[in-house]
C-alpha cells in the first residue's frame, strides 16, 4: 500500500514483516527512528515472537545477533558511523562464522571530528568485513533492499548490510510502497539455518583454526561473495515478479547507453545526479549514470560491461582512503584496467556537505569539457581558501591548536552551516 | 515543483510541519518530499525543515535553497538566519508574529513581493487558544492552506488528524482551521498587514 | 540405603567425597553417567584449574539442565586448548566468538530460544578472568542489568596466561606476572583497590552471584545445580589455579584452590538479589605465607629476604576478607544461614583463635592436609 512514511518508519515496518526473532539495538543517529519503532512493534505485540534487546554497546548489538543467529534464530541490528567501528571486530566474527544477519546501516560520516551527517565513510571503512554491503537510491528501495537482504543471508549463509543515506534517506519522509505480510511470507522463507546450536545434535562454532586451514576457510569466505554475485541478480528478479517493480541487483545503468561520459555513484545522490544528467542531455551532452547497488562483493564484470564504452568516467563518492584516493574510483579502475576510459574521482558531500544540482553541472561540464585534471582526487565544494589559510597558519609554527576548531573560528559557524 | 522552506526553533515542530504538509500533499494524489535540515539541534536552536511537492517523483535530495514559499514559526529568528534567501518575488512568506511587516520594520522588504502573498499571523496566539501551548506549527500550516492553494485545508486537517489521533487531533484542525480563516479574511479585507 | 546426613570431613578427605553419600548426594563428577562436556584429548597443561573448573562446572549444568545446555565462550586458554580445528573436546553446542563478548553472545542465545519457545535449553557463558573483569565486563554488566537469562560463569586464574602471562585486572598485588616483573622499586603487581567482580555482580542484584574453588567440586555444583534452577542474570566466579603461570607445581592445583579460601584471600560465598546468604567458613585459618610460598609469582617476596611489609600487607588483605565477610567458624555476628555454611563448619572442639602471621607448626590443619594429600609437608 502506498503511504507517506519517514524512511525509518517504512524500513521498520519492513523488517518487522521479515519476522525478526531477535532484534539486539543500541542508539545512534541517524538510526535511532528505525529501532525505536521496531520495540514499539514488539511490544505490542505486533511484531511476535521477537526478542527485543536493549544492549549497552554496539559490540554487544552485533554479539548478541552472533549469538541469536548462532541458536538459529533470524537476527537484526542496526547502526550507523561510530557505532559500525565499535562493532568492527565482531563484524568480521559474524562473516567469518557465515551467520546471516541483517544490518540496516544508516550512512553517516566517522570522526574525528565528531559529525553526525551523511556519507559512506563507515560503510567503506568495513568493505572487507566479510559482510555483503547494497545501497538504496531512495526509501522504497531501502523497504525492498531488506526482504532481500533476509533472502540472501539466509540463501548463502553470510551476513547482510542495507545501507541508506542517514538523515537524506532516515529521515526523509516520501511514498512508499509497503508490502503486504502475505506477499512478504511467500517471497522469505522461514529461516532454515545451516548451522546451530542444539542439544540434539551439538556442535562447536567458532573453533580455532591454525595456518593448515585457515586459508581454506577464508577461500570460502570469497567463493561464497562470489556466488552472490549471482544470488543478488536472481533475488532481484524474483523480487521483481512477487512485487511488481524493479529493486536491486548489482548496478543500474542511466541513459548511459550511448554516454560519452558516466558517472559513477551509490546510494541517494544518484537521484540529483539523474536531474543533472537529464538537464545536460536536454542540452546535447551524452552523459549518463552508473549505480552501484552492491558495492561488496565488488560486481566487476557488470561495472566493467556498463562503463567500458565511455570515454570519461567520473566517480563521485562519499568517502575516501585518507593518504590514498577514491575508494569506489579504485575498484571502478580495477574494472576498466585495460580499457581506454579515463576515470575521475571525485569526493563530495562529506560529513552531510549537501551535494547540488549546481555544483554537479559545474563538476560534469568542467569533466566534459577536459577541465578536471584526471588521476588527481578531486573535492567537492572544498572551500579552498579556508584550507589554504590553515595551511599557511601551520607552516608558521607549534601549538597552534585543532585544524577543525581552527577552521570553525575561521569561517565563523558552529558545527551546522544551516541556511 | 512548488518548494516550501520551514524556519523555527527546536521544540516548536518544524519537522513535523514539513512532514504533515507532504502527507496532504500525497492524500492529495501527489509526490512529496519533506525532509530536516539533518541537525543535533536542541531545544531552542534555529532549525529548517524542507517539502518539496510535485506531479512527478521526486528524485532531487538537496537542501531547498530557492524556495517558493518561506514558513516561520518563530519571529526572534528575524535577525539571526537569513530566513529569505533564495525567495523571489512571486513567492509566499508566511510569518508567526503578532505584528505587522511594517511594525517588525519590513515593510520596505514585503513591498517586493505580491501583497496576497505575504501574511504574518499570531499564530502562537491561535495556538495557546486552540492547544493550550504555543506551539505554531499546525496554525501556521493552516493559514498556509489559506494563503495559498497548494494544498487544502481538508488535506492538512486530515493529515494532523492521521498524526495525532483524538482530541489532540481535534484541537490541532480547530487551530488550523481558524488559522486559515483568519489568512482568509485578511486577504478578503486585504490586508496584508 | 539409609538416609543419613553426612558432614563432608566425616568422609576421610576435605574433597566432599562421594562412597559414604547417599547416591542423590553424591557429586556430579563421581557418577558413571556424568556427561564429560569438557571430554579428554584436549590440550590443556597438566594440572590445569580452567580444565577442571570448566568440566565440573558444565557437567553439573548438563545434570541440572537434564543435558539441554548451550555454551558460550570467550576467546582464552579455554577456548584455544579445547578446539584447534578440526577437534573439539565439547560435548555440548559450543559456540566461541570474541575475547570480550561472551556474556552479549550468550545472552544473544538466550534471546533466541526464549523467541522460539525453548527455554527448556540452558545457557552458560564462560570466559577467564580477562574475559570477565576486563574486555568482557561492559557486556557482561549489561547482561547483569539486563537480567538476561544466562548463567556467567568466570574461571579466575588471575591473570592473561594465554598471551603468555600478562597483568589482568584480577592479578592480585605484588604478584610476579611477565608485566609486573619483580624489577623496579615496587616488584610484582601494584596494590590497587582490586576489581572484585562478584561484588560488582552483587551490586546489579541479580538474582545470585557465587564463588568457588576448584579444590570443593561438590560445592561449587551445588551452586551450579542451583543457578542453573533460577531464571535470569547468575554469576559464578571459581578460582581455578594455572600451574604454568603461577609457577606453581601441576600437583598443587588443589592445594592452591584450598589454600587460597583457607586464608581469606577468596572469601566463597552466595549472595541473593544482592543479598549477601552464605558463606564457606574456613575450617582451619592460615597465614597467606603458606599460599604465597607455593608460587614462583610471589617468590621474590621471600628472597633473599622476607619482605615483610608486602607480606604483611596481604596477610591484612586477607584479614579484611575474613572479618568482612565473617569467614571464622566462631565469628557468630557474621553467621549466614545456608547450606555453604554447613558443609564448612568444623567441629566445635576444633574452634580456635586465628593463627598468628608465623610460619606454620607442624601440627596445623594445613600441615595434616599436605602430609595427607601429599607424603610429607613442604
Amino acid at each position: 500500500m502506498l503511504e507517506q512514511l519517514e524512511g525509518s518508519q517504512a524500513v521498520a515496518r519492513a523488517v518487522a514483516m521479515c519476522r525478526p526473532e531477535v532484534i539486539s539495538a543500541y542508539p545512534i543517529s541517524p538510526q535511532t527512528h528505525i529501532v525505536e519503532k521496531l520495540s514499539d512493534l514488539v511490544r505490542t505485540g505486533e511484531l511476535e515472537p521477537c526478542e527485543y534487546m536493549m544492549v549497552e554497546s554496539e559490540f554487544a548489538a552485533m554479539s548478541a545477533c552472533i549469538g541469536a543467529s548462532a541458536a538459529g534464530a533470524r537476527a537484526y541490528t542496526a547502526t550507523a558511523s561510530q557505532g559500525l567501528l565499535f562493532m568492527a571486530e565482531a563484524l568480521y566474527n559474524a562473516s567469518g562464522l557465515g551467520l546471516p544477519i541483517v544490518m540496516t546501516l544508516a550512512n553517516r560520516a566517522i570522526g574525528a571530528p565528531i559529525n553526525i551527517w551523511n556519507d559512506h565513510s563507515d560503510s567503506m571503512s568495513q568493505r572487507d568485513s566479510g559482510w555483503i554491503q547494497l545501497f538504496a537510491e531512495t526509501n522504497q528501495e531501502a523497504v525492498d533492499l531488506h526482504l532481500q537482504a533476509f533472502r540472501l543471508a539466509e540463501e548463502l549463509s553470510l551476513p547482510v548490510m542495507a545501507c541508506m543515506d542517514g538523515f537524506i534517506l532516515t529521515h526523509a519522509f516520501e511514498q512508499v510502497d509497503l508490502p503486504e505480510q502475505e506477499q512478504v511470507d511467500g517471497f522469505l522463507p522461514a529461516f532454515e539455518p545451516r548451522q546451530m546450536l542444539d542439544p540434539a545434535e551439538p556442535m562447536t562454532i567458532g573453533a580455532m583454526v591454525g595456518p593448515e586451514a585457515f586459508t581454506e576457510v577464508k577461500y570460502l569466505m570469497h567463493a561464497k561473495q562470489l556466488q552472490a554475485l549471482d544470488a543478488i541478480p536472481e533475488i532481484a528478479a524474483e523480487f521483481t515478479e512477487v512485487f511488481g517493480r524493479e529493486s536491486g541487483g548489482l548496478v543500474r545503468s542511466y541513459r548511459a547507453d550511448d554516454a560519452e561520459t558516466v558517472v559513477v555513484a551509490l546510494g541517494s545522490v544518484l537521484g540529483t545526479i539523474e536531474d543533472v544528467i537529464d538537464e545536460m542531455r536536454e542540452q546535447g551532452v551524452k552523459i549518463g549514470a552508473l549505480a552501484i547497488k552492491c558495492f561488496r562483493p565488488w560486481p566487476i564484470d557488470e561495472v566493467r560491461e556498463a562503463l567500458s564504452g565511455a570515454d570519461r568516467v567520473v566517480v563521485v563518492e562519499k568517502a575516501f582512503a585518507v593518504g590514498a584516493g577514491g575508494i569506489v574510483g579504485q575498484n571502478v579502475r580495477l574494472a576498466l584496467s585495460g580499457c581506454d576510459s579515463t576515470v575521475f574521482d571525485v569526493v563530495a558531500g562529506l560529513g552531510g556537505r549537501p551535494i547540488t544540482r549546481k555544483s554537479l553541472r559545474a563538476l560534469f561540464d568542467d569533466v566534459v569539457g577536459g577541465e578536471l585534471e584526471p588521476g588527481g582526487l578531486h573535492f567537492l565544494d572544498l572551500k579552498t581558501d579556508v584550507v589554504e589559510r590553515e595551511i599557511g597558519r601551520n607552516q608558521n609554527g607549534r601549538g597552534l591548536g585543532p585544524h577543525a576548531e581552527n577552521i570553525l573560528r575561521d569561517i565563523g559557524t558552529v558545527a551546522s552551516d544551516s541556511h | 515543483m512548488f518548494q516550501v522552506r520551514i524556519h523555527g526553533r527546536g521544540g516548536q515542530g518544524v519537522v513535523t510541519a514539513s512532514e504533515l504538509l507532504s502527507v496532504a500533499a500525497f492524500d492529495e494524489g501527489r509526490h512529496a518530499q519533506a525532509f530536516p535540515t539533518f541537525g543535533s539541534e536542541r531545544t531552542g536552536a534555529p532549525v529548517v525543515s524542507f517539502c518539496r511537492i510535485d506531479e512527478q517523483p521526486i528524485r532531487t535530495r538537496e537542501p531547498v535553497s530557492h524556495p517558493d514559499a518561506v514558513l516561520i514559526q518563530d519571529p526572534t529568528l528575524l535577525h539571526q538566519v537569513d530566513l529569505f534567501a533564495g525567495l523571489d518575488p512571486d513567492g509566499y512568506i508566511l510569518l508567526n508574529s503578532e505584528r505587522g511587516f511594517e511594525a517588525l520594520g519590513m515593510a520596505e522588504f514585503v513591498a517586493g513581493f505580491r501583497p496576497e502573498r505575504v501574511q504574518t499571523m499570531p499564530a502562537t496566539a491561535i495556538a495557546r487558544e486552540h492547544l493550550g501551548r504555543p506551539l505554531p506549527n499546525s496554525v501556521l500550516l493552516g493559514g498556509f492552506a489559506g494563503l495559498c492553494d497548494l494544498v487544502s485545508l481538508d488535506a492538512v486537517t486530515q493529515a494532523l488528524r492521521d498524526r495525532f489521533p483524538g482530541k489532540l487531533g481535534e484541537s490541532n484542525t480547530a487551530a488550523a482551521t481558524a488559522a486559515c480563516e483568519f489568512v482568509r479574511e485578511r486577504l478578503e479585507g486585504g490586508v496584508h498587514a | 540405603m539409609a538416609e543419613q546426613k553426612i558432614k563432608g570431613y566425616q568422609t576421610g578427605t576435605f574433597v566432599v567425597g562421594n562412597r559414604l553419600l547417599d547416591p542423590e548426594q553424591r557429586s556430579t563428577q563421581a557418577r558413571t553417567e556424568r556427561s564429560n562436556t569438557l571430554t579428554s584429548g584436549h590440550r590443556a597443561c597438566q594440572g590445569c584449574g580452567e580444565a577442571l573448573g570448566a568440566r565440573y562446572t558444565l557437567d553439573a549444568a548438563m545434570r541440572a539442565s537434564g543435558g539441554k545446555l548451550v555454551a558460550a565462550n570467550a576467546t582464552g586458554c579455554l577456548e584455544v586448548f579445547s578446539t584447534p580445528y578440526p577437534e573439539s573436546s565439547w560435548q555440548l553446542p559450543w559456540v566461541h566468538s570474541l575475547f570480550g563478548n561472551a556474556p552479549a553472545v550468550a545472552a544473544g542465545v538466550a534471546a533466541a530460544l526464549k523467541a522460539k519457545g525453548r527455554e527448556d535449553i540452558r545457557v552458560v557463558g564462560q570466559a577467564g578472568d580477562g574475559g570477565t573483569v576486563d574486555i568482557g565486563f561492559g557486556c557482561l554488566s549489561g547482561m547483569f542489568e539486563r537480567n538476561d537469562d544466562v548463567l556467567f560463569v568466570c574461571y579466575d586464574n588471575e591473570g592473561y596466561m594465554n598471551t603468555g602471562v600478562q597483568r589482568s585486572g584480577a592479578t592480585p598485588p605484588a604478584a610476579r606476572t611477565a608485566n609486573t616483573k619483580p624489577v623496579g622499586p615496587e616488584p610484582g603487581n601494584v596494590f590497587g583497590q582490586g576489581k572484585n567482580v562478584p561484588m560488582i555482580a552483587m551490586a546489579h542484584e541479580i538474582p545470585y552471584v557465587a564463588t568457588a574453588t576448584v579444590a570443593e567440586p561438590r560445592d561449587l555444583e551445588q551452586k551450579v545445580e542451583r543457578a542453573i534452577g533460577m531464571r535470569g542474570a547468575r554469576y559464578i566466579h571459581v578460582f581455578v589455579p594455572c600451574p604454568l603461570g603461577w609457577g606453581a607445581a601441576s600437583e598443587d592445583t588443589i592445594r592452591l584452590a584450598r589454600l587460597v579460601k583457607e586464608t581469606g584471600i577468596f572469601p566463597v560465598f552466595e549472595a541473593e538479589h544482592g543479598e549477601l546468604t552464605a558463606v564457606s567458613k574456613i575450617r582451619r585459618r592460615v597465614p597467606v605465607t603458606e599460599y604465597l610460598k607455593l608460587q614462583r609469582r610471589f617468590s621474590h617476596l621471600f628472597k633473599p629476604e622476607p619482605n615483610t611489609e608486602v607480606l604483611e600487607r596481604l596477610q591484612a588483605g586477607a584479614d579484611r576478607n575474613i572479618e568482612r565477610f565473617g569467614l571464622l567458624a566462631d565469628d557468630e555476628g557474621a553467621d549466614f544461614p545456608g547450606e555453604a555454611t554447613d558443609l564448612a563448619r568444623p567441629p566445635e572442639k576444633e574452634q580456635g583463635p586465628p593463627p598468628a602471621l608465623v610460619e606454620p607448626d607442624t601440627d596445623s590443619n594445613t600441615s595434616m592436609l599436605l602430609k595427607e594429600t601429599h607424603g610429607k609437608p613442604r
